[in-house]
């Protein structure tokens, strides 16, 4: 754990947990909205937004790629609400045909542009590039208070970093109002709480901690944290404060045992070989969410039928 | 002759030429499957098992080679990806019965925890074997080229398969869809037909993810079904249309990706889908988006002659600018907003039904008929002509607007 750690290891164990745990927050309301796919819809859909942006502006640099993200995201909410409302579809279909077209699209743009002067391609969105977010310029743990070494950290960690705090600040801000309309909708439209608007703006904050987390580490990270962790923890209390907690934890320990196990667990087993961070974390949420489902204290569904 | 023209009419090679049956038959097979799966609203479980093939074929690949064989044997990694997704096809049904997880959180999970898995194991044998893996990462998005003519024939013989296998269980199929109370009171194992449902579902997946890939695979399970849906509301006629559409979207999509190099497949066969789609959203003689937009339109310029014409009866001024000229279009009005003789008849006949619905309504209170009173249905469409004359009575004598 000396100086190749942190120059090597700590930015991406960073990025991998502030993601984590910024999908993990909006993940909670998600999954007890029953709108658990929205993730994965979204993660879908911001290729080909990323690849026009890419197009039009000839740079891949923070604001065109949000831009074009959140554009798309936008495009394919619209997309889904005319499908079911036009066509009288119900919403998982409707789902279905907006994210899988508009993947298509993406990977057939990309496919027809010339993108080899930068970093693009259909694998890295679909699993990131985690280990390549190194601090070159860090010497060892001293570099984290040194100022000209911190400058020059990956600017991934720093975006990241600002998203989960806005993710987190604004969880905290609307806590009441969210927690109501999820649990009770009509109840929150009695006591006067825009339900609509909140819905809608949960959406857009998803979308928001998906681009940033999506840019960083790929999508399947994005998909895989906006449902295991929550999933988990929901296993673990009924209360929806410590669900939150509870999700964190696991997020945030998901992002760092993947990490780990991919960067070092297979040279324990004598396999010299990289493995994805990405799918390890992935993999790791999956097993800590098995884990829950066995042994987790409020597992079962109150009312279920008990066996059949 | 143009590549793509060169393509459809089957002349490209025989190597194309046979793919692109196998394409029509895999979309033919995803059609008909997916409709059951719309119809049963679970379209999405198709997506948690697209994704949970991957680690399948990761293991696949990884167990032939110490074995000592080919890792890219097609019929050896169709085997693989079908364990896994049946694992996670089972593990979905499993969280949402056993726990308290909803499906589409169960959906997700699935999803993205075995995806997750498989690009591990493909790092694995991108480590393992530098260079033979290459092959591998055609599964994520399809690909046609380099397909070796076995691989034609399975991906044919399959989709021929499981199309009929669905003609065989279309009807408890149909049944469980629609209402599976009622079909687990007449006898069938509703449990059973919702897995054998989605075994061909896992079907259809193991066949195409060679050539549409595991991303994109479900678009040919919903897609061409929510197509459908426009253009019928029989669910026999469903399963064919949709079948039809997968099946064109198929053989047109590999066709027009076979006459050129950067044109991926199952992009272009999703796009073919989508196109199709997009026609039958704003065109489909019913449900289309055309459609209503003149039905909206044809109850607004009704509503608005009714209403022009009770002002006219009242005598009172119009105003509104579409009355205006749906009155004076009608010959209701002259140019300078006179009414002429027909418009006064008219008017006269209008207000002459509002007055007899608001006695039938007065009579008939209970009555689901009086609940037909909208403003624009006139009376004689509802009532029989002796209720009429009864109603009449109770006006008493002739109103000073007249009667017609």
């Amino acid at each position: 754990m000396g100086a190749d750690f942190v120059q090597l290891s700590l930015t991406p164990i960073l990025i991998g947990v502030l993601a984590a745990v910024a999908c993990a927050i909006p993940g909670n309301f998600l999954i007890l909205r029953r709108q658990a796919l929205i993730g994965d819809a979204i993660s879908h859909v911001v290729l080909p937004g990323i690849v026009l942006a890419f197009l039009v502006t000839g740079s891949l640099g923070t604001w065109p790629v949000l831009a074009g993200a959140a554009g798309a995201a936008v495009v394919a909410a619209l997309m889904i609400e005319a499908i079911k409302r036009l066509g009288r579809i119900e919403p998982g279909a409707a789902m279905g045909v907006t994210f899988t077209s508009l993947f298509a699209l993406g990977v057939l743009i990309l496919e027809q542009s010339d993108t080899s002067t930068v970093h693009l391609d259909v694998e890295h969105a679909l699993y990131g590039n985690l280990e390549s977010l190194i601090w070159l310029d860090a010497t060892g743990w001293e570099s984290l208070i040194d100022p000209t070494a911190l400058t020059l950290m990956p600017p991934e960690l720093i975006r990241m970093a600002a998203v989960t705090l806005l993710v987190g600040a604004l969880a905290a801000v609307f806590w009441r109002p969210l927690k109501i309309s999820t649990f009770d909708e009509g109840f929150a439209t009695a006591v006067g709480i825009p339900t609509r608007g909140l819905g809608f703006a949960l959406v857009i904050v998803s979308a928001l901690a998906a681009v940033a987390a999506f840019d960083a580490v790929g999508s399947i990270i994005v998909i895989a944290m906006f449902v295991c962790p929550p999933a988990a923890a929901r296993m673990m209390t009924d209360s929806l404060e410590r669900q939150v907690g509870w999700s964190i934890v696991f997020a945030a320990l998901s992002a760092f045992l993947g990490y780990v196990i991919a960067g070092y667990g297979l040279t324990w087993f004598g396999i010299r070989a990289a493995v994805s961070g990405a799918g390890m974390i992935a993999t790791v949420s999956g097993v800590i969410l098995a884990l829950a489902c066995l042994f987790g204290p409020h597992r079962s569904r109150i009312g279920a039928p008990s066996a059949s | 002759m143009h590549p793509i023209l060169e393509a459809l009419l089957l002349s490209a090679g025989y190597n194309s030429a046979l793919v692109a049956i196998g394409a029509g038959l895999l979309g033919a097979a995803a059609g008909a499957v997916g409709t059951f799966l719309f119809l049963r609203k679970r379209s999405l479980v198709s997506d948690a098992i697209s994704h949970a093939t991957l680690p399948g074929i990761g293991l696949a690949f990884i167990l032939m080679v110490a074995l000592g064989g080919d890792g890219r044997n097609l019929l050896g990694l169709m085997a693989g990806s079908a364990v896994t997704a049946w694992l996670g096809l089972t593990l979905v049904e499993w969280a949402s019965r056993r726990t308290r997880l909803a499906e589409d959180a169960a959906i997700g999970a699935v999803l993205s925890v075995f995806f997750g898995f498989g690009i591990v194991l493909l790092t694995v044998i991108q480590g393992m074997s530098a260079g033979k893996q290459a092959g591998l990462q055609g599964y994520l998005l399809g690909s046609t080229a380099g397909m070796l003519l076995q691989d034609a024939v399975v991906i044919a013989v399959g989709g021929l398969l499981a199309a009929a296998v669905v003609v065989l269980l279309r009807r408890p199929m149909t049944l469980v869809s629609f209402d599976p109370e009622f079909a687990a009171a007449a006898g069938y194992d509703v449990r059973r037909i919702d897995l054998a449902m989605l075994g061909l579902v896992m079907a259809v997946t193991v066949v195409g993810l060679k050539l549409v890939g595991l991303v994109l695979i479900v678009a040919l399970l919903i897609i061409p079904p929510v197509t459908a849906r426009f253009w019928t509301n029989r669910s026999d006629v469903a399963v064919l249309l949709s079948a039809a559409f997968g099946a064109v979207s198929g053989y047109v999509g590999s066709s027009i990706s076979a006459s050129a190099p950067d044109l991926p497949t199952g992009p272009i066969i999703v796009l073919s889908c989508f196109a199709l789609f997009a026609v039958s959203l704003l065109f489909a003689p019913d449900r289309g988006v055309v459609a209503s937009l003149v039905r909206h339109r044809r109850f607004q310029l009704k509503v608005h002659r009714r209403q022009g014409l009770l002002a006219l009866a009242h005598g009172e001024p119009i105003y509104d600018r579409l009355t205006l000229s749906v009155l004076k279009r009608g010959g209701y009005l002259r140019p300078d907003g006179v009414p002429t003789d027909l418009g006064r008849d008219q008017a006269a006949h209008a207000y002459w039904d509002e007055r007899r619905w608001e006695v039938a309504r007065r009579i008939h209170q209970a009555e689901a008929l009086a609940g037909r009173y909208d403003g624009l249905t006139p009376m004689e469409a509802v009532f029989t002509a002796d209720e009429i004359a009864a109603i009449d009575r109770q006006l008493g004598p002739v109103s000073p607007a007249g009667r017609t």
